[in-house]
């Protein structure tokens, strides 16, 4: 069983930023009635999300959610000792977006750095690479940047996924801190499922080709091609309300976790129904189960660390906080984690035109 | 079983006032979509504490092979 318990790390600092362009679902005559929106609205409980223009990249949100927070907490950024940039959505299939973020944010080349490719599970996988990292003590300072702008690889008449995805990017400050509490971690892989949630077309198992970019009609109103996302959301929906509650009772068990003392629990932000149905398990009042689904959407692999910037603000600024976080989509990948906050520095949620 | 099936079926299609039958093959249903597909899942974990897997679920048709589906993995 994947069970992680990294010593002598914290948590320093979380940022996070958003485009300042707003699409709604309220109306979208993406369907075919105000009703139906409506009812997306009610199930998915996504009413808006932020939608990157041609020129913001993930690595864009990322990078100025980074710049905020390094200045806000006053680092010297030369003290930043590794890089890791995960994301679905990189500047180019070659080099790793990693590389030209370490240069552009003005790190040392003395930098660790590297990229992960991983959805919705992206951020707690994170905590675990760069705790992993720093454990030791060798490196002292690290910089997890996490971001998706998963808009740009839906298709805009696709129902299933469009009006669900919003796009984000974090920024998380990490530290050699001996006398902090472990992070403890259970992690988990489904790759059974892989096609569940892909893209089908770009990579090299099956290359661009000129038929990559045939729009097909998949279902009446439903065009896509093969360079663009395709869910099952049955089969994703089927295994996060199975297996991530188990995930997140191992790491109760496991570590002994006394669950009324976890102030809240951070869990994707996959959709309303997944996340009530996650949180009915474990009979979480709605107050511990803070999101950010209605104005964000899900935010992929952005949704957690959004979560703490948007709805924890002054908790995390002003408290010492336990906290439960789970993650969990394509691969399908999942992590869970428990950490504890203290008074670290968060920025304002932003926006980057 | 059957009806406590065939009335959550009847609430999450919002068709309180028609008849649902076994034999009716649930995906020609007018209201039959994919949230409507996601509301089937959640409840029947809800409701039966089990969980379908999306191979088998898809070889359902009719409302009797979901209910057949179910009982056969509450034993």
């Amino acid at each position: 069983m994947a069970l992680q318990s990294i010593s002598n790390v914290k948590i320093s600092g979380i940022s996070a930023c958003v485009p300042k362009f707003k699409e709604s679902n309220v109306n979208s005559p993406l369907f075919q009635s105000a009703e139906d929106a409506q009812r997306f609205i009610d199930n998915t409980g996504v009413e808006e999300r932020r939608i990157a223009s041609e020129a913001i990249c993930s690595s864009d949100l990322c990078f100025h959610a980074a710049e905020k927070l390094i200045a806000e907490i006053g680092w010297d950024k030369s003290e930043i000792d590794c890089l890791v940039f995960i994301t679905q959505t990189p500047d180019y299939i070659v080099p790793a977006t990693s590389c030209g973020l370490q240069h552009r944010l003005g790190l040392s080349e003395e930098c660790h750095t590297f990229d992960v490719t991983l959805g919705c599970s992206a951020w707690v996988y994170g905590l675990s690479i760069i705790g992993s990292l720093l454990s030791s003590g060798w490196m002292k300072k690290g910089l997890l940047l996490v971001g998706e702008t998963t808009s740009k690889t839906k298709s805009k008449t696709d129902k299933t996924t469009y009006p669900l995805f919003g796009d984000a990017g974090t920024a998380t400050l990490l530290e050699y801190s001996p006398e902090s509490p472990a992070i403890k971690m259970h992690s988990g892989t489904d790759g059974s499922k892989q096609l569940s949630i892909y893209i089908p077309d770009g990579g090299f198992r099956s290359p661009v080709t000129k038929e990559s970019l045939e729009m097909v009609e998949v279902e009446p109103g439903l065009t896509r091609n093969r360079l663009q996302y395709i869910m099952d959301g049955a089969q994703v929906f089927t295994f996060t309300i199975s297996k991530v509650p188990k995930s997140i009772k191992k790491l109760i068990e496991n570590f002994e976790i006394d669950q009324d003392q976890v102030d809240y629990f951070l869990l994707h932000q996959a959709n309303k129904m997944i996340v009530d149905k996650i949180a009915g398990k474990f009979k979480l009042p709605p107050e511990k189960v803070p999101g950010t689904l209605k104005l964000y959407g899900n935010t992929s692999c952005s949704s957690i660390p959004l979560t703490i910037v948007s709805e924890l603000n002054k908790q995390v600024r002003n408290k010492h906080l336990r906290l439960i976080a789970s993650g969990f989509g394509s691969g399908l990948s999942l992590a869970s984690a428990y950490f504890e906050l203290d008074k670290i520095v968060c920025p304002e949620l932003f926006e980057i035109e | 079983m059957k009806d406590k099936l065939i009335e959550q079926l009847k609430e999450i299609l919002e068709v309180e006032d028609r008849e649902i039958n076994l034999e009716d093959k649930f995906r020609e249903y007018e209201e039959w979509d994919s949230l409507a597909y996601l509301s089937v899942i959640a409840m029947i974990d809800e409701e039966f504490d089990v969980v379908i897997e999306t191979v088998d679920f898809k070889k359902l048709l009719t409302v009797d092979d979901m209910l057949q589906a179910i009982e056969s993995r509450m034993k």
